[in-house]
């Protein structure tokens, strides 16, 4: 999230798209609700399925699964044709008055740079047109006809209503109704958000959702504001934390970039990964990209990590150019047979993972399997699962118990990215231990062995840093907390030469901030954005539970602690103009004084914008420090354009000759069928969670109070379908896809309707993803039976959300 | 033992009182249930109360554990209404948060195993398996470890081993298997904030 759950409340319009709020994060849908009880404020649910989420909201939009860049395209070309952009914010704040180089074009669906036989971009002319000193060319009247605000206008002209209605299926009054409403907030004192969840990164084409609406956003001047952003409300307890720290093939903690091979030397990866600018204007914060990464490497190496050993870098592993390591890369190595062991730690991708009986029969294809988790799941005891015999499977496999979440001490960061401490109520029962603890004993284990026998490659494991038990061999959580913030390696005096201070730190003093780290090995930190977490007399500001408001915001700038540096709201120096008053001064998150910033932690110190020597932009993570309307860091272009999901109703893309996202990749296993516009699979189906259970159900299925209140896996289908299929509500069906089926109850319900898209009827079924053959023993197996292998372009998130099926009665 | 709502309130309050009043045939049902809730209440005050996070979703919600101080177990969790962002209160699977303690009967309580071939569970120690686990994970990674690709450049990465999980355990310990990752030279790392 840019914002923060109870910011949710300082919001006018809330367009709830790709989320159930209310079923799915009800806490959450209570701040939801309290914009409305408190400000008056409009709810829009958009979303294939009425939800109680719908029930709440002041009215829900139906949309076909998988059109969702159609429907925010049309509200890019609403906003721009009616002239709803917040002007001052559009010019000053964005990319929108940049020129883009002439080479650039889109034709029929592709962008310029376009390679069919490899599926993928060169962006080579996805660039600025630059001055002699580097600096982007800007036409502030936006009507060059190469500037990004022109380009953009005309790429969304394609995007009209009638287009738009009959790609998604939404009527062109239900379109013009949220249109109308939403870009009602490009004004001074209104505030827009958006709330989604997997319903919008479910796609082989999520992350460019998510950038549509971050357009909209920047249009609407919504971005940096109290009760705007763009709001992920994320689904684990401490996703937000596990991926700051990158247990991720393609970063290292900190969002630093995992190194490839032609990066063969640190300076040759400080060099690509640090971004430059020319223009003293933009505060381009990434120039200290080389700070945070030898602090990283000297968090991991610590007296190993030397100048003259380029820090260890040698000692991290390469990925390929261009190669990805994802979960479903994995599988299909796995497949393959190239996988020989694994770890699976808190996780049942026998259940979670798209096409289940790929993931199945890879598993047994393991020499070994390592599971840690508080119960038992279908991934675990895969060996004795539907169809297995035991006696052909190989793999040996162990199954450690943990602590609960309750039961050990540590933190947790929520989407807002409030890092909360949590403390040990209760010993874990009989063996189980925190899985911080069984990590350290493996690699304890493991390096023993390294030492005594020697073996590839030992100096990453021997010489890493790695003394986090206490005095009993426990695991030490502050240690491990502490080495993530950062220490001082040796005594150090840091000199403000703004405030005119000089501060001395001793050697081995924590970090207070990341301004801070050095790029010669004389400061640690395990996290860079985590830096700060505790102050340098060593207090642990993750369990602060401080209640004051002095803003009446909600920014509880006491409670816990917030990355980065305690900021609740990124990039809040947008809500203000120029001189650095606030735009809407009855939310007034932040002011410059003349001298300082006041209200929430500033995105930097500089003064705004219109002081021309020392001012800064205010996207400062940006190179250009500007808002990315054009944003050519995406695999498949700089502005998103709709393409149909792998599998579909449409055997042709309503808006070009190119059906489906052209750089997502293919997997080509056997079992990686596809059936896109097929007879024999004829409804759009579609998954989603209920509030009784929790993602594959490995945790909740074992509660007899949850599984009471959800006994077992269901398909909801419309009142038409079913009567046109003869299914009675509470019969048993199979749902079946061109890779698997599942059996389960049928659902009648007034809850999905048909769609008309390109005149034909097109109908649409839905099914919980909870399930799976383990535990309980009659409660229907996994729902992925049904999904295909494929995934977003830049993420490789799984297409869960849009795929083809049928339903057949038992 | 199974845990139903009405084990919870049986184990979360004491049996008895009003037990001689059974005998002369008062219909005792709604005392003791109000006995057990005074019980409860009392027992919640002379508890050692630990404030805990949500484990499902990602808003952050406060709880508090209440905990038996002769015991050391945890008896009750509820919503924390100090906390800003739940003010207390809990969605069906937050407050359900007791079920996954120790009173759960399917928690895993020993280091199970499965030999090859094998079609069941045998219990074992954590010594034995962290033995045998090294030793797997080092023969693999010694024998599938790649220094250099198929261009010749330096790689020092091991493709046969795999990592996944978690968005379920804390920081402190998503940083030491991400670190712990990078060391062994794993590139095959992912969990749930893909899927």
């Amino acid at each position: 999230m840019t914002n923060h759950y109870i910011d949710l409340k300082n919001s006018d319009v809330i367009l709830i798209m790709g989320s159930n709020a209310a079923e799915h994060h009800p806490i959450a849908f209570k701040w939801i609700l309290r914009a409305k009880e408190q400000n008056g404020a409009r709810l829009i649910h958009v979303d294939p399925r009425y939800t109680r989420t719908s029930a709440r909201c002041d009215y829900h939009v139906p949309l076909r699964s998988g059109t969702d860049i159609a429907f925010l395209g049309g509200m890019i070309h609403y906003i721009l044709t009616n002239k709803k952009e917040f002007r001052d914010y559009v010019v000053n704040y964005t990319n929108a008055s940049f020129i883009v180089s002439e080479d650039f074009y889109f034709k029929d669906g592709l962008f310029s740079g376009y390679d069919s036989k490899a599926r993928k971009y060169s962006k080579d002319t996805w660039v600025f047109e630059k001055d002699a000193k580097g600096i982007p060319v800007r036409d502030m009247t936006l009507t060059h006809p190469r500037c990004v605000f022109q380009l953009l206008k005309k790429h969304y002209s394609r995007y009209t209503m009638e287009k738009v209605a009959s790609i998604t299926g939404v009527s062109k009054e239900d379109l013009t109704k949220v249109y109308a409403e939403y870009s009602a907030t490009g004004v001074k004192d209104k505030a827009g958000t958006v709330c989604y969840a997997l319903g919008w990164t479910h796609h082989t084409t999520g992350s460019q959702i998510i950038r549509t609406m971050s357009i909209i956003q920047l249009l609407l001047g919504n971005m940096g504001i109290c009760g705007g952003g763009v709001n992920a409300l994320r689904g684990e307890p401490n996703v937000q934390g596990s991926t700051d720290h990158c247990i991720l093939y393609g970063n290292l903690p900190g969002y630093l970039k995992m190194p490839v091979a032609s990066q063969d030397t640190l300076t040759k990866y400080i060099e690509k990964c640090t971004p430059k600018s020319s223009d003293p204007q933009s505060a381009n914060y990434y120039q200290n990209y080389p700070k945070f990464f030898v602090s990283f490497l000297k968090s991991m190496f610590h007296d190993k990590a030397t100048k003259e050993n380029g820090f260890g870098y040698s000692w991290l592993p390469k990925m390929d150019d261009g190669a990805a390591y994802s979960l479903m890369h994995l599988f299909d190595e796995m497949y393959k047979g190239k996988i020989k062991g694994l770890f699976a730690v808190g996780t049942d991708p026998s259940v979670s993972s798209p096409n289940t009986a790929k993931v199945r029969k890879a598993l047994e294809n393991l020499d070994w399997l390592v599971g840690e988790n508080i119960f038992d799941n279908e991934t675990y005891c895969f060996w004795k699962g539907p169809g297995v015999d035991p006696a052909k499977v190989k793999t040996e496999v162990f199954l450690l118990p943990a602590s609960a979440s309750m039961e050990k001490e540590g933190s947790q960061s929520n989407s807002g990215r409030w890092v909360q401490w949590k403390y040990k109520a209760a010993e874990a029962p009989g063996d189980a231990i925190p899985v911080g603890e069984i990590t350290i004993k493996i690699l304890d284990a493991v390096r023993a062995l390294y030492a005594k026998e020697g073996g590839k490659c030992p100096d990453p494991i021997l010489n890493l840093k790695w003394d986090y038990k206490d005095s009993k061999g426990r695991f030490d959580v502050l240690k491990v907390a502490k080495q993530i913030n950062g220490h001082f390696l040796k005594d150090t005096v840091i000199e403000d030469k703004a405030k005119g201070t000089k501060t001395e730190f001793k050697k081995g003093q924590l970090v207070p901030t990341f301004d801070m780290l050095a790029d010669d090995g004389s400061t640690a930190s395990g996290n860079w954005i985590m830096a700060g977490s505790f102050d340098a007399a060593g207090n642990n500001k993750m369990m602060k539970r401080g209640k004051d408001d002095p803003t009446g915001l909600g920014l509880y700038p006491n409670w816990s602690f917030a990355w980065p540096v305690n900021r609740r709201i990124i990039y809040n120096r947008a809500s203000c103009d120029l001189n650095g008053k606030p735009y809407n001064p009855k939310r007034k998150l932040l002011e410059w004084t003349g001298e300082t910033w006041v209200g929430d932690v500033p995105d930097g110190p500089w003064p705004p914008q219109a002081d021309k020597q020392k001012g800064k932009y205010p996207f400062i993570m940006k190179p250009d420090g500007l808002g990315a309307l054009f944003g050519p860091g995406m695999a498949e272009g700089p502005f998103p354009e709709h393409y149909e999901p792998l599998e579909g109703p449409l055997s042709k893309n309503p808006l070009s000759g190119q059906l489906i996202n052209p750089a997502i990749k293919f997997f080509n296993s056997d079992l990686d069928k596809v059936a896109n516009a097929d007879a024999k699979f004829p409804y759009v189906c579609t998954t989603y969670s209920c509030t009784e259970h929790w993602c594959s159900g490995a945790l909740t299925r074992w509660q007899a109070w949850l599984l009471e209140a959800m006994p077992e896996l269901y398909v909801e289908i419309g009142e038409p379908l079913a009567k046109e299929k003869g299914i009675q509500n509470g019969e048993r069906v199979r749902v079946s896809s061109v890779r698997g089926n599942v059996e389960c109850v049928a659902m009648v319900t007034k809850r999905f309707r048909p769609f008309l898209v390109e005149g034909k009827t097109v109908h649409q079924v839905g099914l919980p993803f909870n399930y799976g053959w383990l535990h309980p023993k009659d409660g229907g197996d996994s729902t992925n039976f049904l999904t295909p292998t494929v995934g977003d372009a830049n993420t490789f998130c799984p297409e869960y959300k849009a795929f083809m099926v049928n339903v057949t009665k038992l | 033992m199974e845990i139903t709502r009405r084990g919870f309130l049986t184990l979360s309050g004491a049996l008895g009182s009003g037990v001689a009043l059974s005998s002369l045939g008062v219909d005792l049902g709604p005392a003791k249930a109000y006995a057990a809730e005074i019980n409860k209440m009392q027992r919640v005050m002379a508890a050692r109360q630990v404030t805990t996070v949500c484990c499902y979703c990602s808003v952050g919600c406060g709880l508090i554990c209440s905990v038996d101080r002769n015991t050391g177990k945890i008896f009750n969790i509820e919503g924390d209404p100090e906390h800003p962002i739940n003010e207390g209160s809990l969605c069906a699977k937050g407050a359900g948060f007791f079920d996954l303690t120790e009173a759960n009967k399917y928690r895993l309580r020993k280091v199970l195993y499965r030999a090859p071939m094998s079609d069941r569970w045998e219990e074992k120690n954590w010594d034995w398996a962290l033995e045998r686990i090294a030793r797997l994970v080092k023969d693999t990674r010694d024998k599938g470890f790649v220094t250099r690709n198929a261009k010749g450049e330096l790689v020092n990465r091991c493709e046969t081993i795999g990592h996944l999980g978690s968005s379920n355990v804390d920081n402190e310990e998503c940083w030491l298997m991400s670190v712990a990752c990078r060391s062994m030279g794993l590139v095959y790392i992912d969990h749930q904030a893909r899927v």
